[in-house]
């Protein structure tokens, strides 16, 4: 069987012959068709099953309206499920599936369904599975699951790439149909920097679909040396596969670019899709419009389809769906259809109008005043029943029709602000009204002007308008401008199963139960039936659905109204939004300057924040993370060890205000800090809760360097960027980031000194009676590299913080290894930091988690009462200073072998376990080495003044209950003496 | 949306961060008798309105200023754009 409905004619390419499979059998097309027009050509009217029923269905549309011709294109990983056939550009070697049916698409065993329609109307969700409530889970869900959907999914990772893009115009025009081209052509010639885009892969819009002439030319001519015109301009960007998906705030559109999606698979180094963002400073919209269907019984056999979309296969692609076909319609437009395919051969059963007075034909027959009241056959049309206007009823054989019941226009993109369309009586159909999105105009078709002649003159005047343009207009084009008026005909009288939607099954039916339900708004009667969901947005269905809600509800169809249309106008990837940010690339990866250095020391990182971190070294022999960790700590706090806090926030705060700012931000005093001093610090968010903590140290008068945790050093600059220009504009302070600038090593234990001894130059003091604990300088290391000194500590031990410009940070790194090597120098990873810092008792993220107050974390007397800072006043609060608040505490199991765990709660050791008794929680937890046991860190109430008190933890999630003895947070050198040694 | 930063001209709002109500700024005076209960309204009461709001957007990727953006939150119109720190020190901000 090849192409035996292949017309002659048509803007395919007969030189090039494609070869494609669908459900595994191979056909031939050409070049320039799609996948539909292609099956059409070679007699293939079934292309899928419906959503419910499981009903045989052809193409409807030949657009990307398309509701029925859904297929999963491609297979292995490149398969794509829900891709319209009528939109699917046809490629060698293209190889779809029919979807949704089993074991075969012409033998569907969920057909079944289709037989029990009555238990499957409109709500049959809402009403059929309420009960039993068990039942849901392991029941219902899994049978719906595995029924509903349209399509699969290929279950492995899209092996293409998708970009991201940025584009600027005076003037963007959404579609190149007659209007959006004569637009460009107005708008190019001005010198205007303009953007042409079009969803079809070729320009023209219907212009190609019918047999009209411009300028005593067939249309495609004209379109042909437009588009050459517009192609010599530079100011001119043409886009072809590109749908405007949105209309955005400011002038901003969405539209997605489909670069490869015609070809088998991406070229080197393209991607498969682009989403462009496009800055219009004004967008005409000249998109056209959508014919609409009228509803009858069975109106959904294969081979009934919309006469635009017949015309469009027989014009543009060369193929017809049938050699007999039956037209019915209540407009002129219907009869083009007829009088183009007789032209091309094709027999014209009969054309049904349901008008009494229509235009009769010498080539064919019209039936006046007829409606089609059913249809017959079982796998695609092959009989429609006809009332005749005397009430007589004839059958008449034909193996599709043509159904046309008006035109739309496509207001979408006006409606994605807060446009709302307006009933056009002459029209029967929405224009576009309310307020458009900014610098928007709208023509052609889309603004419901619907001979060529109009789409024509709009797209010129819009385009004047939009640029300014002054002066004489160009000569238009001539072309038709036959007046068109459209009568509304929604649906036969008495039909009962005709679809409005084929997509998601709604019936004429479905509407009338969903009236009859009570569900009169249109949002409800949407979602009550789902009409209008899913891929097609209902653009060919929901204009009926609302006409039949009206004459039920006995208003207007503009009294009705409409849902709200909004982005995308066609389904859109999401590959396409994500663009490259993806897998390791969804944020960017920072590494420290030592990373290089670790990774050949064989470390396992951890992602913080956006950094990588080296959370344990593991050596030879080691198989167990704990091992390493352990390890890490012992051999720190014996002798030394070394790690990268490069990443914690740096901030430089200079200026002769600058100890009056830190003031401000932190909740204790810096004012009276020395030169040459670190203090740590407490920041509190304005409602009294902690927001960071960290140190600042005082390089100079006027100068501090400030540290965050790695995570908040964003939102702390932010917000000290806040407190500096909105509350305190005159003070004399200047911020700076210097995160990146300075690579910082914590060098830590009791060796500590002794190995930087090696490191810093010899006219540094760095004994504790030169450099005591807390002392910071500006010094020069290994020979005159300038660097920082700060002597703080986190782990409790005797411990340095050595920070060298960036650049020397990996230099310095293996420089502390080598010298350190007679002190058997250690490095250490952000798990044995964590553990020694839950040794000493020092709050994190953990404990700083957006619900603890200074008071809380055992620092209630740091907030200064002698000067105002952000957050004092309300950390004076009642709430939070109750007598039982929350305190830090340390845990500790009775028995050494038990667990703790974060996120455990604390109980009374007897009474009930249960929210209303909750005592406290516990935040960190670890093996402490050095204790040899778990340990943690937590809040209890009144905890401070229960310490050695023994408690039950819990955690119900994880069936945890074990005795716990309440201790200090302080479980290493509770006084300190390590530290300042 | 599209900011028009009064120094830098129209920037992609993906450049900045949203903090909120403009009325952040004025922050009350902790030394007054009405102090605690002025902070709780400062620091918890917003107005809501379906029309203007002055509002703060930090030019995170770009030149670090505050900004106050006088935006419809009905139709996203932006009608004016100023300098944080101008407008604090209009209103009598200082040290």
């Amino acid at each position: 069987m090849t192409q035996v409905n292949r017309l002659k004619g048509g803007q395919i390419d007969r030189t090039q012959t494609l070869n494609f499979t669908f459900d595994g059998k191979s056909y031939k097309g050409h070049g320039g068709d799609t996948l539909a027009s292609a099956l059409l050509a070679n007699n293939v009217r079934l292309m899928g099953r419906s959503f419910k029923y499981h009903r045989p269905r052809g193409p409807l549309t030949a657009g990307s309206e398309e509701p029925n011709a859904l297929v999963e294109l491609r297979s292995g990983a490149r398969q794509e499920p829900n891709t319209r056939a009528t939109t699917a550009e046809l490629f060698e070697g293209l190889s779809a599936n029919s979807q949704n049916r089993w074991p075969s698409l012409k033998f569907d065993a969920m057909a079944i369904n289709d037989r029990f329609s009555n238990f499957l109307t409109a709500g049959f969700y809402y009403k059929t599975f309420m009960w039993p409530a068990a039942f849901w889970e392991k029941v219902y869900e899994p049978i719906i699951r595995k029924a509903a959907g349209l399509g699969s999914l290929s279950m492995q990772a899209d092996p293409d790439e998708y970009d991201k893009g940025f584009r600027h115009c005076d003037l963007l025009i959404i579609g190149a149909g007659p209007s959006g081209i004569m637009a460009a052509l107005t708008a190019g010639r001005s010198g205007a920097q303009v953007i042409l885009a079009d969803e079809d892969f070729a320009f023209g819009g219907r212009l190609n679909s019918e047999t009209f002439a411009i300028n005593d030319e067939a249309g495609d001519i004209w379109v042909q040396a437009s588009i050459a015109e517009l192609s010599a301009l530079p100011n001119v960007r043409l886009m072809t596969r590109t749908t405007v998906i949105g209309a955005f705030d400011h002038g901003i559109y969405g539209a997605v670019e489909r670069v490869s999606d015609h070809l088998i698979q991406p070229d080197s180094g393209k991607p498969r899709q682009i989403l462009w963002r496009i800055y219009a400073a004004k967008t005409i919209l000249a998109a056209g419009a959508t014919e609409r269907p009228i509803a009858f019984e069975n109106n959904d056999r294969p081979g009934i389809m919309l006469a635009s979309a017949i015309r469009s296969y027989a014009n543009r692609w060369a193929a017809t769906p049938a050699q007999r076909i039956a037209i019915f319609t209540n407009n002129d437009d219907g009869h083009r259809t007829a009088t183009d395919l007789h032209a091309a051969g094709v027999k014209i059963a009969a054309v049904i109008d349901t008008r009494a007075d229509a235009p009769r034909s010498l080539d064919y027959e019209v039936l006046q005043g007829a409606q089609v009241t059913d249809t017959k056959g079982r796998l695609g049309l092959s009989f429609a029943e006809v009332e005749l206007a005397d009430g007589s009823m004839r059958t008449i054989e034909c193996n599709a029709m043509g159904v046309s019941g008006g035109w739309n226009p496509n207001v979408h993109l006006t409606c994605h602000q807060r446009g709302r369309p307006t009933w056009d009586e002459g029209l029967a159909a929405f224009v576009p009204g309310g307020i458009l999105p900014p610098g928007m105009s709208v023509t052609g078709a889309a603004l419901g002007q619907l001979s060529t002649h109009g789409a024509l003159e709009t797209g010129v005047k819009a385009a004047k308008a939009a640029l300014g343009l002054k002066g004489r207009t160009a000569k238009l084009p001539s072309a038709e401008d036959a007046p068109v008026t459209q009568t509304p005909f929604w649906y036969v009288e008495g039909c009962s199963r005709a679809w409005l939607d084929q997509q998601n099954d709604v019936t004429v039916k479905d509407v009338k139960l969903s009236h009859q339900e009570g569900f009169r708004s249109v949002e409800h009667l949407k979602r009550y039936t789902t009409l209008g969901m899913a891929t097609d947005q209902g653009k060919t269905s929901n204009l009926g659905g609302l006409a039949i809600m009206a004459e039920l509800a006995g208003k207007s169809i503009p009294e009705v109204g409409t849902t709200i249309f909004r982005p995308p106008y066609t389904p859109t990837a999401i590959g396409v939004m994500a663009g490259r940010i993806r897998g390791m690339d969804f944020h960017p990866t920072r590494l420290t300057p030592s990373h290089y250095w670790a990774k050949e020391r064989g470390a396992v990182f951890v992602e913080v924040g956006n950094w990588l971190r080296a959370q344990w070294f593991p050596i030879e022999g080691e198989t167990h993370w704990r091992q390493s960790v352990d390890r890490e700590v012992a051999a720190t706090r014996a002798s030394v060890g070394v790690c990268d806090c490069t990443t914690l926030g740096k901030i430089d705060v200079q200026g002769t205000d600058a100890a009056a700012f830190l003031n401000k931000v932190y909740c204790n005093g810096f004012a009276k800090l020395a030169v040459g001093k670190v203090r740590y610090g407490l920041m509190l968010r304005e409602d009294g809760i902690a927001m960071d903590d960290g140190t600042a140290a005082r390089l100079d008068e006027d100068h501090f360097v400030v540290t965050t945790t790695t995570a908040n050093a964003g939102k702390v600059y932010q917000h000290m960027e806040f407190v500096r220009q909105c509350l305190y504009p005159d003070l004399d302070v200047q911020l700076i980031s210097t995160t990146e600038s300075w690579a910082q090593y914590a060098v830590a234990g009791p060796n500590s000194r002794a190995l930087l001894q090696k490191i810093v130059d010899a006219d540094f003091d760095i004994t504790n009676e030169g450099f005591p604990f807390m002392a910071c300088a500006n010094i020069t290391v290994c020979g005159g590299l300038r660097a920082r000194l700060f002597r703080i500590s986190f782990s409790g031990e005797l411990a340095f913080e050595v920070a060298v410009p960036a650049r020397y940070g990996d230099a310095l790194m293996r420089k502390l290894m080598v010298e350190g090597e007679e002190f058997n120098v250690t490095p250490y990873g952000t798990e044995a930091l964590s553990v020694m810092r839950i040794e000493k008792g020092h709050a994190a993220g953990n404990e700083l988690n957006g619900t603890t107050t200074a008071l809380n974390l055992g620092m209630g007397r740091m907030v200064s009462k002698i000067k105002d800072s952000i957050g004092s006043k309300l950390s004076e609060r009642e709430g939070l200073n109750e007598p039982d608040a929350l305190k830090m505490i340390g845990i500790k199991p009775i028995d050494g072998n038990d667990k703790v765990t974060a996120g455990g709660h604390l109980m009374n050791k007897d009474g009930p376990v249960d929210a209303a008794h909750d005592q406290g929680y516990v935040t960190s937890a670890a093996f402490s080495p050095s204790l040899n046991s778990m340990i943690g860190l937590g809040f209890l109430k009144n905890g401070d003044e229960r310490l050695g008190e023994k408690m039950r933890l819990v955690s119900p999630v994880t069936d945890l209950n074990v005795d716990v003895e309440i201790v200090s947070a302080h479980f290493i050198d509770p006084e300190g003496g390590r530290q300042r040694a | 949306m599209i900011i028009n930063h009064p120094l830098l001209g129209p920037r992609d709002s993906a450049e900045f961060v949203y903090l909120g109500d403009a009325s952040l700024i004025e922050r009350p005076d902790p030394a007054a008798e009405t102090a605690l209960a002025d902070f709780v309204d400062y620091a918890y009461m917003r107005e809501n309105p379906a029309g203007s709001l002055r509002e703060l957007w930090f030019h995170e990727a770009g030149d670090r200023s505050w900004l106050v953006v006088t935006r419809n939150t009905m139709t996203h119109d932006i009608s004016d754009v100023q300098m944080a720190r101008d407008v604090a020190r209009k209103i009598g901000r200082s040290k």
